[in-house]
């Protein structure tokens, strides 16, 4: 660590294309420390990466229960058998359970990372074709979202000495 | 281990930078750490160091969710006082060591 790096990061550009709960906060926790290391940071949410800025959708977000083979039993650490995912309700409490796991260590809810993010000069993009898709309206995002962007702006965007591109 | 001098006053420091023993701390030598980090210390910022070696001392961790909960200062003054890294900074500056919180 004390040796000098001859090629440091000056910019991370990282694209966040999935909704759950583990997809949104690795960008989040990467975005963030970016930022926090002094780095200039670009968080730019697509398709399913929506979940994570739409007002109405980011309040809870889900992790999935059912296709997850690394899903086990808290406490226990055993794996959880996948058809008690169907049981309902279950998505719902094991995702409120990670929720709370986070915040005992301090992780925050989304819009209080964002907030976070944007204070230390971070910038948070939506993509526009996914916003075409999902038939999401501009009004309809968080308020720390800048803008919304084409691929080609985006790359735009990322460009630079010392850029990053990181896709999770 | 290496030793530094700020203001008169020989202090432990691990390989970078960072102090090995809060107590060797005074308000001069962290203008001097702060003055190395191009950093003009005024009154808010000494109150955001006294915070952060209150909350080091009791043995609590640092986090950057946890200064904008504080009342002491909120984020955004905190990257401006502090401008690039800022925990890292402030820590460096406050005598204590680097906090190891990914968030």
């Amino acid at each position: 660590m004390s040796e000098e790096n001859k090629y440091p990061i000056k910019k991370v550009n990282i694209i966040c294309a999935k909704g759950t709960i583990e997809d949104i906060y690795a960008a989040l926790v990467m975005g963030n420390g970016a930022v926090m290391e002094g780095i200039e940071m670009n968080l730019f949410f697509t398709f399913f990466g929506l979940e994570g800025i739409v007002k109405k959708w980011m309040k809870k977000p889900h992790t999935a229960v059912i296709g997850n083979p690394a899903m086990r039993m808290p406490g226990l650490g055993t794996r959880m058998p996948t058809w008690l995912g169907i049981i309902p309700g279950l998505e719902a409490m094991v995702s409120g359970m990670m929720r709370k796991q986070m915040d005992d260590l301090d992780v925050p809810p989304i819009e209080e990372f964002f907030e976070l993010i944007t204070a230390g000069g971070g910038k948070i993009f939506a993509c526009k074709l996914a916003m075409d898709m999902f038939k999401i309206k501009e009004e309809e995002l968080s308020g720390h979202v800048s803008g919304v962007l084409t691929v080609g702006e985006f790359y735009e965007l990322s460009g630079g000495e010392g850029s990053q591109i990181i896709f999770t | 281990m290496a030793t530094k001098n700020y203001a008169g006053v020989t202090v432990d420091v691990n390989e970078e930078g960072y102090f090995t023993d809060p107590g060797q701390w005074t308000k001069e030598v962290a203008a001097e750490i702060a003055k190395e980090e191009g950093i003009d210390l005024t009154d808010k910022h000494l109150e955001v160091l006294d915070y952060l070696r209150t909350k080091f001392i009791s043995g609590e961790a640092l986090s950057i969710r946890g200064i904008n909960k504080s009342g002491v200062v909120d984020v955004k003054t905190f990257y401006q006082l502090f401008p690039g890294a800022p925990l890292k900074k402030s820590t460096k500056i406050a005598g204590i060591p680097k906090p190891s919180s990914c968030v």
